[in-house]
C-alpha cells in the first residue's frame, strides 16, 4: 500500500510544478549551446551542404542564414504544435512538407523584393529543405519538445550556422577579394606595390580548409569535443 | 551520342556534386569511414539521382510549366504550377528512396545494417535535389537529363570511394588531437576539391 500512496503523491505533485519562466536558464542554453558547445556546422555535421557555396561574399551568407534562422525556427515551431499527431511511420513526409512550404514562402519572398540576391544564391534557397539542420533538429528536438522551446532551439541552431557561415563568408571576401560586404576594403595602393588577391578562396576548397581549422581551434580550445577514434 | 557522353563526364568530373559544388556533404562525411558502406551508398546515390532527374524533368516539363497543362485540357494552358516545384520534386525523391529502401532491406540484409539511418537520410542528400535544381537551371531537355543524373550520381560515388579509402589509411597517421577525426576530413575533402579542379576545361565534342 506504502507504494501506491507515494505514487499518489508523485503524481500530485507533478501539476503543481511552477510554470518555467520565459527565459530561464534551460531556455536561454537552448540558443547559446548551439553557439558552441553543439554547433550544428562544426559538431553536429549538419547542413554542410548548402552553406559552402554561399560564402564567397558576406552579403549573400547573410541572407542565407538569415533565411535559415527563419525556417529552422518556424518548422521547429509547426512540427512541436503538430508532433503528437503524427503518426511515426510518415513523419519524414509530414516534416519534409512543412519544411518544404516554409522555404517556398522564402523563395518566393526573395524573388519579389530582392530578384538579384535571389539570382545569386540560384539553387540554395531551394536547397534549405535538404538542408540536414532543419530535419536534423526536427527530428531531434521538436519531436520530443514543447513549442516554446522548440522556437527557442530552432533560432539557437539558425544562428549556430549563420555564425559559422559568417566567419568563412568574412575571411574568404577580405582575403580572395579585398573587401566586406562590398566595400573595397585593401586600399588601391596595395595593389600597386604588388598586392594580390589570393584566388585559391574564392573556391569552394578554401571553405573546407577553413571549417577544418576551425575546428582545430575550438577542439584545442574545448577538449571534451575531442574526437577519439 | 557524344553530346551525351559529354555530358556525363562533365557532371561526373568537372562539376562533381560534391567536390565541385559541395553537395550532399553530410552523408559524404559522415559514411565515408569504411570503403564498404561507402560503396553502398554510392551505389544508392547513383540510382536515385539516374531515375529522380529525367522524372523530375518530365513532370516540370508536363504539369509545372505554365502552359504545359495543355495537353490535358487546352483550358488550363495559363496555368503555372511553378510554385509547387520544390514540394513535389522532394516528394518523388522521398518515394525513390524509399524503393531503394525495400530493395536493399529485401536483397543485401548486410549492406542495410550498416548504412543504417543513412540509406533513408538519401532523401535529404541535398545532391539529389541539388541534381534536379541544377537540370533546370541549365535547360536540359530529356535526353540531357538522363547523362546528367548518371553523370552526377557517378561522380558523388567516386568522391565518397576516395574519401573512404583515404580515410582507412588516415588511421595510421600522427594527426594532431583536436584535428581529428571530423577536421582532418574536411580538410581532406578541400584537397580533393582543389584536385578535381584540374578536371577543368575538359570536353569531348
Amino acid at each position: 500500500m506504502s507504494t501506491a500512496t507515494a505514487d499518489q503523491i508523485e503524481e500530485v505533485k507533478v501539476p503543481k510544478k511552477e510554470r518555467e519562466p520565459l527565459f530561464s536558464k534551460k531556455n536561454r542554453e537552448l540558443i547559446t549551446d548551439p553557439l558552441d558547445d553543439s554547433n550544428p556546422i562544426t559538431v553536429q555535421v549538419l547542413g554542410i551542404c548548402s552553406a559552402l557555396a554561399v560564402t564567397t561574399q558576406v552579403k549573400p551568407a547573410f541572407v542565407m542564414s538569415i533565411c535559415v534562422i527563419f525556417v529552422c525556427a518556424f518548422a521547429n515551431l509547426i512540427i512541436s504544435l503538430l508532433r503528437n499527431g503524427i503518426p511515426s511511420r510518415i513523419r519524414m513526409i509530414v516534416q519534409l512538407v512543412v519544411i518544404a512550404t516554409l522555404v517556398t514562402l522564402v523563395a518566393e519572398f526573395l524573388k519579389a523584393y530582392q530578384y538579384s540576391l535571389s539570382k545569386e544564391l540560384s539553387v540554395y534557397i531551394g536547397l534549405i529543405i535538404t538542408n540536414c539542420i532543419v530535419m536534423g533538429r526536427l527530428e531531434a528536438f521538436a519531436m520530443a519538445n514543447k513549442p516554446w522551446p522548440s522556437l527557442l532551439d530552432g533560432i539557437g541552431n539558425g544562428i549556430g550556422y549563420g555564425a559559422i557561415l559568417i566567419f568563412v563568408a568574412v575571411f574568404r571576401e577580405f582575403l580572395g577579394s579585398g573587401s566586406l560586404f562590398g566595400f573595397q576594403i585593401i586600399p588601391d595602393w596595395m595593389y600597386g606595390i604588388g598586392y594580390a588577391n589570393n584566388g585559391i578562396m574564392l573556391t569552394p576548397a578554401a571553405a573546407m580548409f577553413l571549417i577544418g581549422v576551425f575546428i582545430w581551434w575550438q577542439r584545442a580550445r574545448n577538449q571534451k569535443l575531442v574526437d577519439i577514434s | 551520342m557524344l553530346e551525351a557522353l559529354n555530358i556525363f563526364i562533365q557532371s561526373a568530373f568537372i562539376e562533381n556534386m560534391v567536390l565541385a559544388y559541395f553537395l550532399g556533404m553530410c552523408s559524404f562525411l559522415a559514411v565515408s569511414k569504411t570503403v564498404k558502406t561507402a560503396f553502398g551508398l554510392g551505389l544508392a546515390v547513383i540510382f536515385v539521382l539516374a531515375m529522380t532527374t529525367p522524372i523530375n524533368w518530365a513532370i516540370k516539363n508536363f504539369f509545372l510549366n505554365e502552359g504545359a497543362l495543355a495537353w490535358i485540357n487546352p483550358a488550363w494552358a495559363d496555368v503555372d504550377l511553378n510554385f509547387l516545384g520544390l514540394i513535389i520534386y522532394i516528394a518523388v525523391i522521398a518515394s525513390f528512396v524509399q524503393l531503394v529502401e525495400m530493395i536493399v532491406e529485401r536483397f543485401f540484409p548486410a549492406l542495410y545494417t550498416s548504412l543504417g539511418i543513412f540509406l533513408p537520410l538519401i532523401t535529404v542528400n541535398c545532391s539529389i535535389l541539388g541534381g534536379t535544381l541544377f537540370m533546370i537551371t541549365k535547360e536540359y531537355n530529356f535526353w540531357q537529363s538522363i547523362p546528367y543524373g548518371l553523370g552526377s550520381g557517378f561522380g558523388f560515388f567516386l568522391a565518397i570511394v576516395a574519401l573512404a579509402a583515404i580515410r582507412e589509411k588516415l588511421r595510421y597517421s600522427a594527426v594532431p588531437a583536436p584535428l581529428r577525426g571530423l577536421g582532418i576530413a574536411f580538410i581532406i575533402t578541400g584537397l580533393m576539391g582543389i584536385a578535381f579542379m584540374s578536371f577543368m576545361g575538359i570536353k569531348i565534342s
